[in-house]
């Protein structure tokens, strides 16, 4: 699960990981309160940020300085409302909501922390970078030596002598390397305590006065470990979710959208994606992966075509089923049933295999519905070519 | 074979030594405990092992020991189910907040094959866990998998037993369904399995392609390895490099999700493209580089491997 920014720092600092100020804000009122609270404390210019999950927020023009409190208002009544895009949104944008309302501290230099899990060696891995404020993965291809790393031993955790390795690494010294070695050890704890799938400081600085803070900050939590933080989970903000992808995850669908012209209905994940890339070898483009799980019933199955057709780019539908514990003729019968209750207006291609799918196939055949039986896979990519062929010709 | 039920221990490992020998990791001598076994979910898949000839020694539920379930005695411990019934073979149904904890009894019972079947467990509860079960030298296969079957000997886990014919091909998937289709290709194409291992789809698993590949690569009775992996992670990569290196037998891989579009998650908690690593792409190009027979269209897999084996 992704959070905002404002609320990774909530929880970050939650953990004693030091943080640049900062008041979140749902209206241009709050806005210019939080920055007159800010500066109460000593902040002399703001920076307003938006609110969204997506990243590349400033390049989008969702990240604004302000040197006084009218530039404040200025900005957070342009941004308020704004429909953000940036490379991870899509070209739609993403509607701002909130915004954060931070200290513009004075930066003398910025660096990168972050931990992940290693997959490779099922361990988190700590990286710490002496280039900040861009992205890790162009440092690690452009000079990796300025990336410095600690794989954790899960059973004994992060080391003090890890810690130090890791804040040397930033070239840092006196009271800095002090703080820096605090924040890191606190940052890898409120990793581990809330179930964290990456923590990214992506800048972490050096003020001006010495000090070290995080700027920004990105949590993605776990979500089979939500169960045991009902207050993490509590921060699922669903307006930054697709609400088709809402409803048929209601469903207990997966689904996502793509761009293709062609929908599918599958069970299970690594078979959808391998359907996905049959429709492309078929020569059409996938227009979503929806996984209907291991319970692929009437009602899911008429569930799944309903959001499938809300897509006005579906030219066609391929079902692919693999029976094991679903017996296909079930499945049959709930296809049958969902494509009475529905209008379907464009080809539907069945493919059923497993445990009696000849029985399924014979369902669908005898049903009098206009639909395309497949058994083999190599089939109903043939049958999806073909159904192309005759919607170009139309 | 027949044989007196073994006892303790010393007959689990002697076990371990046979079945290096012959299919991998599940066989005739396999003795099963199914944890979560009077559940509904342990209940059926139980029944479907029991009805394919898997010998299910034993079951455990905590709390509902001396209770007789399917016919087989029910115990309050893993280790009861060792001591007694000589159980060398794990597989689990428990739910997700209690699995890390049910792999972690069945290590310490001395179980030395354990297969995780429940899907979603924490990340962090997995981390620990991998690395008990690596000090303990047990072989975890999953979370998050159909479980693994050695055709006409025992079938440990969910997946249907129709599709599979004994035979020489072993075959190793991220997969659940994916796996099944690819299995039905190879029987219909005439090539029955040595053993399939589902590893699994989450981002901490037992037993990786390199692990599953090694046992093949040792086994006498596989002759070919079909590998079926999807993006994320560089486990194939690592793979293509084991090939390399080390395979002597024909490999066939499969990679699902050419199609997936970076930064989002498809379905397995595990199959995501992030920061541009892990696309279907670059382990097409590892494991063809390794010297791989790569498969780019997942409707022929079955024909791929007819061509080059004859």
């Amino acid at each position: 699960m992704k959070v905002h920014e404002y609320q990774a720092k909530e929880i970050l600092s939650d953990h004693g990981v030091a943080m640049q100020p900062g008041i979140v804000a749902e209206s241009v009122d709050d806005a210019v309160q939080a920055a007159e609270e800010l500066a109460n404390d000593g902040a002399t210019m703001f920076v307003v940020k938006a609110q969204i999950h997506a990243g590349g927020r400033g390049k989008g023009g969702g990240v604004k300085l302000a040197r006084s409190l009218d530039e404040v208002k200025e900005h957070a009544e342009a941004i308020l409302g704004m429909d953000l895009v940036t490379h991870q949104t899509g070209p739609e944008g993403q509607k701002v909501r909130k915004l954060l309302i931070a200290d513009a501290v004075d930066i003398e230099q910025e660096f990168y922390v972050g931990v992940t899990l290693d997959r490779a060696k099922s361990q988190n891995v700590i990286m710490v970078s002496s280039e900040g404020g861009v992205e890790i993965e162009t440092v690690a291809e452009e000079s990796p030596e300025k990336i410095v790393k600690a794989w954790i031993d899960p059973t004994i955790g992060l080391r003090p002598f890890q810690a130090r390795r890791l804040a040397f690494g930033l070239g840092l010294e006196g009271t800095a390397l002090k703080q820096a070695v605090k924040f890191i050890t606190a940052l890898y704890e409120a990793f581990e305590a809330t179930d964290s799938t990456i923590a990214e400081i992506n800048p972490l600085v050096l003020t001006g006065s010495g000090d070290v803070a995080a700027v920004d900050a990105k949590i993605n939590l776990d979500d089979n470990a939500l169960y045991r933080h009902p207050n993490l989970a509590e921060m699922r903000d669903i307006h930054e979710e697709d609400p088709t992808e809402v409803e048929a995850s209601e469903h207990g669908l997966s689904y996502i959208k793509l761009d293709g012209n062609v929908g599918c209905m599958v069970n299970g994940a690594g078979l959808a994606m391998a359907t996905m890339d049959i429709i492309k070898l078929a020569g059409g483009e996938p227009a979503n992966f929806l996984d209907v799980g291991g319970t692929a019933n009437a009602e899911t199955v008429e569930a799944g075509f309903r959001i499938i057709l809300k897509d006005p780019n579906v030219e066609a539908i391929l079902v692919n089923i693999f029976g094991g514990i679903v017996r296909c003729d079930r499945v049959a019968k709930g296809v049958i049933q969902a494509a009475q209750n529905i209008d379907l207006d464009v080809p539907l291609i069945v493919r059923l295999q497993g445990t009696n799918a000849e029985e399924g196939k014979a369902l669908l055949d005898e049903s009098g519905l206009e639909l395309r039986s497949a058994v083999l896979l190599k089939e109903a990519a043939d049958k999806v070519t073909q159904a192309l062929k005759e919607a170009d010709v139309a | 074979m027949p044989r007196a039920a073994p006892r303790g221990i010393s007959a689990v490992t002697d076990h371990r030594r046979r079945t290096d020998r012959m299919s991998i990791l599940v066989d005739s001598d396999t003795r099963l405990v199914v944890q979560g076994f009077t559940g509904q979910e342990g209940t059926f898949h139980a029944e479907q092992m029991i009805d394919y000839g898997t010998n299910v020694v034993a079951g455990v539920t905590p709390g509902k020991g001396g209770q007789t379930h399917l016919d087989r005695p029910v115990f309050n411990t893993v280790a009861e189910a060792v001591e007694q019934e000589g159980a060398n073979t794990s597989v689990i149904f428990v739910p997700p907040p209690f699995a890390a904890d049910a792999i972690q009894e069945s290590v310490e019972a001395g179980i030395e094959v354990i297969i995780c079947i429940t899907e979603g467990i924490p990340v962090k509860d997995m981390k620990s866990t991998y690395h008990y079960v690596q000090r303990h030298g047990a072989h975890l296969i999953g979370p998050n998998c159909p479980g693994v079957i050695t055709p006409g000997q025992a079938k440990i886990g969910i997946m249907p037993a129709m599709i599979f014919e004994p035979g020489s091909v072993g075959v190793i998937s991220r997969s659940g369904t994916l796996t099944y289709e690819a299995v039905d290709q190879l029987t219909r194409a005439g090539y029955g399995q040595s053993t399939a291992v589902g590893i699994g789809g989450d981002p901490v698993i037992g037993t990786r392609f390199v692990d599953a590949l090694k046992l093949f690569e040792d086994d006498p009775d596989t002759e070919a390895v079909v590998l079926i992996g999807e993006i994320g992670g560089s486990a194939e990569e690592e793979a293509a490099e084991y090939i390399q290196a080390h395979m002597s037998k024909p490999v066939f891989s499969f990679i699902a999700g050419r199609t997936a579009p970076p930064g989002r998650r498809m379905g397995h908690a595990g199959a995501i493209v992030s920061g541009g690593s892990g696309t279907a792409e670059a382990k097409f190009a590892a494991l063809e580089k390794a010297g791989a027979v790569v498969v780019k269209n997942p409707a022929l897999i079955g024909e791929t491997v007819s061509e080059h084996l004859g």
